[in-house]
């Protein structure tokens, strides 16, 4: 049993800033869960906050049932991984992943014990003498993480861990934390980042978080087909969703917006009567949206400003007469489309999202 | 920096120009070691420039009284040797002081009543007479010597032991080295709870200790004075004790040690100190085990800082331990001698010399520190 | 010997009691405050203890030699400073009054102001133009290792080296001071110079900048090294020539450092004592205020009062530059 639960937490600094608003959360024993969001969400400071680093300002934290406000980090249960790996300069590897032990003042062959369980699950068997200067990145990466395993804590943290190393090392890397996961299905891990593939890839649910908020948790595909507002749908999938406000002509089981006086769109999403000739936001993904040969097959046309061949894919920027943001299509393989032409797009209904004035989705 | 610069008659300018600033910054400390080690009589006679080439010296001597007389054939003749030096040179020798250079060495020099003196080069001298020499003098002899150069350890030797170097040298290792360590235990824990512990008015006390940095130590003599007159006469100690001046150095240099230290150690990796503090480390666990073996380039700097304060202070030393002999330190020795033999080069130089050459080692060995603590505190 | 071993005792005793001191206090509060194990509430409540307690653990020694040494005298000085020359009666201001009437004391502050103007300028000039040059040859840093080195030898020293400099023989005899033998050979007098009214001020302060010099290059040097290259190549491309490269583009990115390096040499400047007391000791019209307090406060048993009165006066003159080093220094903790 090691569910985390945030009930009414906040943080506020002693200028008044409130960083972290009311924030409500249940994690369930050996789930991993993803909290990402832009730089300066609150992200980081959320997961400090489980880990004793911070203090909690308001509202409680119950590790294991046990409400943890006041208790220092070491007596958590938890470990944590930091972005910078925070390896001690001035010891080996092996020193490194003891320390922990040895300041709790485990005995010698305990120590050496699980030193070199974790340094052998983690293929660092050969380094344990070296000084973490002589590591490469991915190695030290690795000391950081074997310095959680020792502990045997209930909650794994880890703060950006793959921020600092390179792309082709970061899939790696992604990939091993996904296989630590699996190898330890009763440990709860909680891991921060900015980038939307690594929580795509790693969650089992992606709490979103936007100036202090979460927007909305669920797992990564809950996210992409179905956000909960504008945000979430423009920050998960890249290109972002092109989202365009628009007018509810005809509300019901099929709602009719317009988005400009010559193109209206005919959605199969439920209105209530009285959304009747509101203003809202039409939403559709670039890849949603499909390139077709007439006007007629389409629901909207543009003339093409701007065209990027990225080989598995092109990218097509539209001006639509009546919107004011470009409109991104992304279709599969290259194309023969140039600049000034005109084309034509369609989208299958049920990829499309209909936000109301608020920004809040209007749910199918 | 830009290739196009390179080789141009720019370049040799600048490399004249540093040359010419390092002679000249080089050339006094030069100049003091060079005379210390020459000749007494030399060094009061010739600039230390010409230490290499021969010197040529003006002497009057007397030569041995009649009483050493010997009769040779029918003269009475005196012989002996001028020259105490036997690598010098008599190149001219004259009787009288008007005329102190008239005969070249080995003339024969015709004097009053058919009396002769003759000089040879390496000094032997012969003075012979018909009569019988009278009187207890010996005849004037003037001449001039070209003494070669001559170096030597003896005003050294002179200095360590008549001079009492040699104690103040004692004493001053005894006030520098724990006025060293002493500061920097201290300075170090209060730097890092300056920048790593949270507790009310720790801006407050930042901000004292930078303006601390500036207070004029002169300031706290006279009030200092007064409290250790107080404390010595309660305990019945005297008021000039080694402990009373480890303490008003460690003072003193509290301020640059704190402010120097906390740069450094507020600098250390933030992620660093958290994740000890994951680890379960208290902040002493944190300060012995991480801190303070990672803050050795700023702790090594700042000891040699204040090692070459506390060895090179006259001012504290004078006003905290005294003028008597026993106590005395090397600064204050300098100055004694200064004052009391200001016109002995030899010893002066000597002395001099002494008193620098510790914090000259320390300086070459472990420059690199000091200018990463220089840094440290004033490159921001 | 025994001597040695006394001194090796007292060393040692020094230095393990300080160490007794923070060891002990730290694993006292530990035992009496376990917070590593045991019951969470207790923890957390232990925890709050000793994190309050224990910064004041890490400070103390440094608070109370802070306060003894430089707080408490600032404030005694000031007191002091009305009263008489042991300290027992108030006198208003009459020690103030005389200051102000006494001939020495301009003398001094006339000179102390030379000093100011003259030194922290002249140090901070060469290193400066030292750090440039030193910079573009490959035997820059033998050179300005060599120019540093005065920073290692105490004044005391430096005022006997420099006045072995200065030595002055009457009459014919040959001068073996290097300044007096360079005069002659040129055809000129040798003279005096540590007696020459006023003029002999300059070669004191030659003195200091001699030593200072290098502690100005060495900071100069590395903020010159901190110029991102871009800039002095965005400049050449712009067509700037060497000169103009120096004074537009460099000086400007290092003022900060310029201006550190400048207000250092000059509290040391205004802290200068040695030096004057060895070479002159206020003769010939080289009194500065440092000097001159040393001087009341031990002339005939010592005046205490106008001793802080001069005091006084070094610390008003401090004044300006502390408030601008707490300034910046706030600056630099917000930067944080």
């Amino acid at each position: 049993m090691a569910d985390v639960k945030l009930t009414h937490v906040k943080k506020i600094y002693s200028n008044k800033v409130e960083v972290l608003k009311d924030i409500n959360l249940d994690i369930k024993k050996g789930e991993f869960i993803v909290f990402v969001g832009p730089s300066g969400c609150g992200k980081s400071t959320l997961l400090r906050m489980i880990s004793g680093l911070e203090e909690i300002s308001a509202g409680t934290l119950e590790i294991d049932g046990q409400v943890v406000n006041d208790i220092p980090p070491a007596l958590r249960g938890i470990a944590m991984v930091f972005q910078s790996y925070a390896l001690y300069p001035h010891m080996s590897v092996y020193d490194n992943m003891a320390f922990s032990l040895q300041i709790a003042k485990v005995s010698k062959e305990s120590i050496d014990q699980q030193v070199r369980k974790a340094a052998e699950m983690l293929q660092l068997t050969p380094y344990l003498d070296r000084l973490p200067k002589a590591l490469s990145g991915g190695q030290r990466q690795r000391v950081a993480i074997g310095r959680a395993i020792v502990r045997r804590p209930k909650v794994f943290l880890f703060d950006e861990p793959l921020s600092n190393l390179d792309a082709a090392l970061r899939v790696a890397t992604r990939m091993e934390i996904a296989n630590l996961k699996d190898t330890m299905p009763d440990s709860t891990m909680i891991y921060v980042t900015h980038d939307q593939v690594e929580a795509m890839t790693l969650a089992d649910r992606i709490v979103l978080l936007s100036a202090g908020n979460i927007e909305q948790v669920g797992s990564p595909l809950e996210l992409y087909e179905h956000p909960a507002n504008v945000f979430v749908a423009k920050f998960i999938g890249s290109p972002a969703m092109n989202v365009v406000p628009c007018r509810i002509e005809k509300t019901g089981e099929q709602t009719h917006v317009s988005l400009s006086s010559s193109i209206t769109v005919e959605t199969p999403i439920v209105t209530e009567a009285s959304e009747q000739a509101k203003a809202a936001f039409f939403g559709v993904r670039p890849e949603d949206l499909l390139v077709v040969a007439t006007e007629a097959e389409g629901f909207l046309s543009g003339k093409v400003t701007f065209v990027e061949s990225l080989g598995e894919a092109t990218l097509l920027y539209l001006t639509v007469p009546g919107c004011e943001d470009m409109i991104i299509a992304k279709q599969a393989g290259t194309l023969k489309t140039q600049r000034g032409d005109t084309v034509h797009l369609s989208a299958l209904p049920e990829k499309m999202h209909l936000f109301d004035d608020k920004e809040v989705s209007y749910r199918r | 920096m830009i290739a196009s610069s390179k080789r141009s008659p720019l370049t040799y300018l600048v490399h004249a120009t540093v040359l010419f600033l390092v002679v000249i910054w080089t050339i006094p400390t030069a100049g003091l070691f060079i005379s210390s080690i020459r000749d007494k009589d030399q060094l009061s006679v010739s600039g230390w420039w010409t230490a290499l080439s021969t010197s040529e010296q003006r002497i009057v001597d007397r030569a041995n009284g009649p009483s050493a007389q010997a009769q040779e054939g029918d003269l009475f003749v005196i012989r002996g040797n001028l020259l105490t030096n036997s690598s010098a040179k008599v190149t001219k020798f004259g009787f009288s002081s008007l005329e102190p250079e008239a005969f070249s060495a080995g003339d024969l020099a015709e004097m009053r009543k058919g009396q002769t003196l003759q000089v040879m080069p390496n000094g032997d001298y012969a003075l012979s007479s018909p009569t019988e020499w009278k009187g207890s003098r010996g005849q004037r002899i003037f001449y001039t010597a070209e003494v070669p150069p001559r170096f030597t350890l003896d005003n050294y030797r002179e200095v360590l032991s008549a001079e009492g170097l040699g104690q103040s040298f004692l004493n001053s290792l005894t006030v520098t080295i724990p006025a060293t360590i002493i500061p920097i235990l201290v300075a170090a824990f209060a730097a890092y709870a300056l920048a790593w512990m949270r507790f009310p008015g720790r801006a407050l006390l930042v901000a004292a200790v930078v303006g601390l940095l500036v207070v004029p130590l002169q300031m706290s003599l006279i009030p200092l004075l007064k409290s250790y007159n107080l404390i010595g006469e309660f305990f019945g100690v005297g008021s000039k004790t080694y402990v009373g001046i480890w303490l008003a150095h460690t003072g003193f240099g509290l301020p640059l040690a704190i402010y120097l230290l906390r740069n450094y150690i507020a600098g250390l990796p933030g992620e660093i100190i958290e994740s000890a503090r994951v680890d379960g480390a208290s902040d002493f666990d944190i300060f012995r085990k991480i801190i303070l073996p990672l803050s050795f380039p700023a702790l090594a700097s700042f000891a040699i800082f204040q090692f070459l304060w506390v060895w090179n202070d006259l001012l504290i030393a004078m006003v905290f331990l005294g003028n008597n002999e026993e106590h005395l330190v090397l600064t204050g020795q300098l100055r004694e001698l200064l004052g009391s033999r200001g016109g002995n080069w030899e010893i002066l130089t000597a002395s001099a010399f002494i008193t620098i050459i510790v914090p000259l080692c320390v300086f070459f060995s472990l420059q690199r520190y000091l200018v990463r603590g220089l840094l440290a505190g004033s490159v921001k | 010997m025994a001597q040695l071993a006394s001194a090796l005792v007292t060393m040692l005793l020094g230095v393990l009691g300080c160490a007794v001191y923070f060891y002990g206090s730290n694993v006292l509060l530990d035992k009496v405050f376990p917070t590593k194990s045991g019951p969470a509430q207790k923890v957390a409540r232990n925890l709050r203890i000793s994190n309050t307690i224990r910064p004041w653990l890490f400070l103390g020694p440094a608070v109370l030699l802070l306060t003894f040494y430089l707080f408490y005298p600032v404030i005694d000085s000031i007191r002091l400073s009305f009263f008489d020359r042991s300290g027992d009666e108030f006198v208003g201001i009459s020690n103030y009054v005389w200051l102000f009437n006494s001939d020495e004391f301009f003398e001094s502050f006339r000179n102390n102001m030379l000093w100011l103007i003259v030194v922290p300028t002249a140090a901070t000039f060469f290193g400066l133009i030292i750090a440039t040059m030193t910079d573009r040859i490959w035997w820059g840093n033998i050179a300005k290792s060599l120019i540093f080195m005065p920073m290692a030898i105490s004044f005391i020293g430096a005022s006997v080296i420099w006045k072995f400099i200065y030595d002055f023989r009457s009459g014919d005899d040959a001068q073996i001071g290097l300044l007096n033998a360079i005069v002659v050979f040129f055809g000129g007098e040798p003279q005096n110079w540590i007696t020459i009214p006023f003029w002999n001020n300059f070669f004191l302060m030659i003195i200091l900048i001699w030593i200072q010099t290098g502690f100005a290059m060495v900071i100069l040097s590395a903020a010159l090294r901190g110029i991102p290259d871009e800039t002095i190549e965005a400049a050449v491309l712009d067509g700037a020539n060497g000169v103009q490269i120096f004074f537009k583009i460099m000086v400007p990115q290092i003022w900060g450092t310029i201006a550190v390096v400048w207000t250092t040499i000059t509290i040391l400047v205004l802290k200068v004592f040695d030096i004057v007391l060895a070479m002159t000791n206020g003769q010939w019209d080289t009194q500065v205020l440092a000097n001159q307090m040393f001087d009341w406060m031990f002339r005939g048993g010592g005046d205490f009062g106008r001793g802080a009165v001069v005091a006084i006066v070094i610390m008003v003159l401090v004044i300006p530059i502390m408030i601008w080093n707490i300034k910046r220094a706030n600056a630099e903790m917000e930067g944080r």
